[in-house]
């Protein structure tokens, strides 16, 4: 040893002037630190980024054109529709009869064609014979009929069709804009909200206008419910056994390595593997809320299981102690005061395999839970678990796979009716921690 | 001076009497995995008396203390063998279920574990799973009496349903006591149950400890030598997983009759 004396070489240096070494400890925790807000602000920058893509982008799914014009029949004028072969082409002529005329009072002077028209609008002979027929004592009276314009002018008041586009296209001629614009300029044309999105089911391939994520969403509904339904007990009741009950040996060990695995399966795997046995060998119904949840809860069991694990073993051991030490059975101390405890975890752990559930897609490909147009909606969709349906995510993937611009709108709408249905279920999940949460 | 007649181990044909003791153990050895944590200890513990285990940190005091209430079940490497008797029966016996005996034998830890409820639930949890309480008038008879066994009614009568966690310590380590107590238990471990308080606390928790010696056989581990003199009618003093003596506490710290027992009082050794 020297005889060099620490203190001595301590006490020279001044409080006043940092010595080498403390500048160095400073200043690499001044760039660890702004390291870690830079990474901050570049994920604030990019979700910004997104959440203004996608609000901007899906936006006009929920609003669409509509033609709205007041239409009065006489009884004269419906007996001799109904007296026609082509019973809705003349309550089309009817219509255009009244639209010219409306164009008239208004001194706009466009001449238009019927093909132009039915570019437009479609061929509405059909949905006004159709009210009419619902409501005989409406004939002679005015009534006022919205009818959806084609994606094209909805395009067209979105800024995703121009003249220019519209070139050569079978659909909608740039000719005919001058109309749309007559029509717009007349207040006949004009942007409505869109309910139909969001209750309607999808539609034909060529009808993007008709398309709604409101089967899909009640598809996703059920399959919560039965994610949550089979996969919270489950899990919970695995995770309470593994790490309450269960003795630690190899057969443990394995089971815990093996959920672990489980965990990182892609999910189409558990796709295949619920095609094979839950429609092949047990014969459930295919496109199933049921099926689809099932193979879901086989997803998202792992994530519940790993995460209330953890939640159990964060409760400190000395409350098991105290519940034991005054008599309480095990079962008793678990589910008196560990569980308890732990329900924040658990929840959070919950909240996030359900979130991954409601994301996926690439399982229910599997299952027959895409590409589903839905025949007799609401009844048939809606009546129960076990009918054919489709998943939100499944559906946004079908839109974006579809030939017809209109339906570009739409899977970012739909994304916009997921992202707010997760978000929603996540507000529950925290409102859910707050009453559980307590300290110890 | 404190002179029991020397206790003898109860036989079944005989019922216990006040002279026989509260627990009888008997060859006491516990293994932690590969560890043997306690070696062939042998010790009778009297009813009405405290207790107390002393010794280095590390040989086997708290380990022993667990065994009588089979608090080592829970940990799946102890393995306990021996004989264990309370009042005459085999604790380790199959018919005998730990939940039962541990209603019996209360436990006291070393850190105040009150559970993260009201103050109220953690004295009525005990007798709520026992079904002690009829009623809820009952109930709040049970749980006050505790509180005020636990010497901490007067602190805490105005605020039953605050909880039991926002405590001091101090406090936490009474209810803690007094939660042990309202399951009327026949002996209460406490395992080195001042540790964590400070001087005054630990004088309260002293004189709750010997006002309980009127009802409850009272077993403590302490590290305070000087605490089990204050306390304990009987001390044993434990070193590298031994007994190594076992007599009145007065004798104990006078006369050891164990050279090691007479370094560790006078702090030579531990």
């Amino acid at each position: 040893m020297t005889d060099m004396n620490p203190d001595k070489a301590r006490r020279s240096a001044s409080l006043h002037r940092p010595d080498a070494r403390t500048r160095r400890r400073n200043a690499a925790e001044k760039r660890f630190r702004a390291c870690g807000l830079a990474a901050i602000l570049l994920g604030l920058f990019f979700l910004l980024v997104l959440v203004a893509t996608i609000l901007r982008n899906g936006a006009p799914a929920f609003t669409r054109t509509v033609l709205e014009i007041e239409l009065t029949l006489s009884p004269a004028q419906v007996d001799a529709a109904e007296a026609e072969v082509f019973k809705t082409r003349a309550y089309a002529q009817l219509f255009i009869a009244a639209l010219q005329d409306q164009l008239e009072t208004r001194g706009l002077d466009v001449a238009f064609d019927a093909g132009a028209l039915e570019r437009i609008v479609g061929q509405p002979g059909g949905t006004i014979r159709a009210h009419f027929q619902a409501n005989p004592g409406q004939i002679g009276e005015p009534v006022v009929f919205e009818l959806a314009a084609s994606s094209r002018v909805d395009g067209y008041f979105n800024g995703r069709v121009s003249r220019a586009t519209l070139q050569d296209s079978r659909f909608l001629q740039a000719s005919d804009l001058d109309l749309v614009d007559a029509l717009a300029d007349a207040g006949i044309l004009r942007r409505a909200f869109n309910l139909t999105f969001l209750t309607g089911a999808d539609s034909g391939v060529d009808n993007p206008g008709g398309a709604g994520i409101g089967a899909a969403l009640v598809g996703s509904v059920y399959m919560m419910f039965v994610v949550l339904a089979l996969a919270l007990p489950i899990g919970i009741a695995a995770s309470i056994h593994l790490e309450e009950f269960a003795p630690k040996n190899r057969v443990t060990d394995l089971i815990e390595v093996t959920i672990s695995n489980l965990a990182a399966v892609p999910s189409i795997v558990f796709g295949i593997l619920g095609l094979a046995v839950f429609i092949q060998v047990l014969h459930l119904p295919q496109s199933a809320p049921l099926v689809g949840g099932l193979v879901l809860t086989l997803m998202t069991l792992p994530t519940i299981i790993i995460s209330t694990r953890a939640a159990l073993k964060a409760v400190p051991p000395s409350v098991r102690d105290a519940a034991l030490g005054v008599g309480a059975s095990q079962m008793q101390a678990v589910f008196h005061h560990v569980l308890p405890l732990a329900m924040p975890g658990i929840l959070t752990g919950t909240i996030i395999g359900l979130a991954q559930a409601l994301g996926e897609t690439a399982p229910l490909l599997l299952i027959g839970m895409v590409g589903f147009v839905a025949r007799g909606y609401p009844e048939g969709v809606v009546a129960g678990f076990t009918e054919p349906n489709s998943a939100m995510p499944a559906q946004i993937y079908t839109w974006a796979a579809r030939a017809d611009a209109g339906f570009y709108d739409k899977a970012w709408g739909g994304i916009i009716v997921l992202l707010v249905f997760l978000l929603t279920m996540n507000l529950i999940a925290i409102l859910l921690r707050r009453r559980f949460e307590r300290r110890w | 001076m404190f002179d029991a007649p020397h206790p003898t181990l109860a036989t079944p044909t005989t019922p216990p009497t006040r002279t026989d003791p509260k627990i009888a153990a008997c060859n006491v050895d516990v293994h932690y995995g590969t560890t043997h944590a306690l070696r062939d200890v042998s010790v009778e513990i009297e009813d009405r008396t405290v207790t107390a285990f002393i010794g280095p940190s590390g040989c086997g005091k708290s380990t022993f203390l667990r065994c009588l209430n089979r608090m080592n079940d829970t940990i799946d490497s102890a393995r306990v063998t021996g004989v264990i008797l309370l009042d005459g029966e085999d604790i380790h016996d199959r018919r005998v279920d730990p939940v039962q005996l541990r209603a019996r034998v209360g436990m006291v830890f070393q850190k105040p574990n009150p559970f993260p409820k009201s103050i109220y639930d953690n004295i009525a949890y005990g007798p709520r799973i026992h079904g002690l309480a009829r009623s809820k008038a009952d109930l709040d008879g049970i749980v006050e009496r505790a509180l005020r066994r636990g010497a901490i009614w007067e602190e805490v009568k105005d605020r039953l349903q605050a909880s039991g966690t926002g405590l001091s310590g101090g406090q936490q380590q009474r209810l803690c006591i007094a939660r042990a107590i309202a399951t009327e238990p026949e002996v209460l471990l406490m395992d080195e149950p001042c540790s964590a308080l400070d001087p005054i606390a630990t004088a309260q928790v002293e004189e709750l400890i010997d006002e309980l010696r009127a009802s409850y056989s009272v077993v403590i581990v302490t590290h305070s030598m000087q605490q089990a003199a204050r306390v304990s009618q009987k001390t044993a003093f434990f070193h590298m997983g031994r007994l190594v003596e076992y007599d009145a506490t007065s004798k104990i710290f006078t006369n050891p009759e164990d050279a090691r027992t007479e370094s560790y009082i006078t702090g030579r050794i531990g």
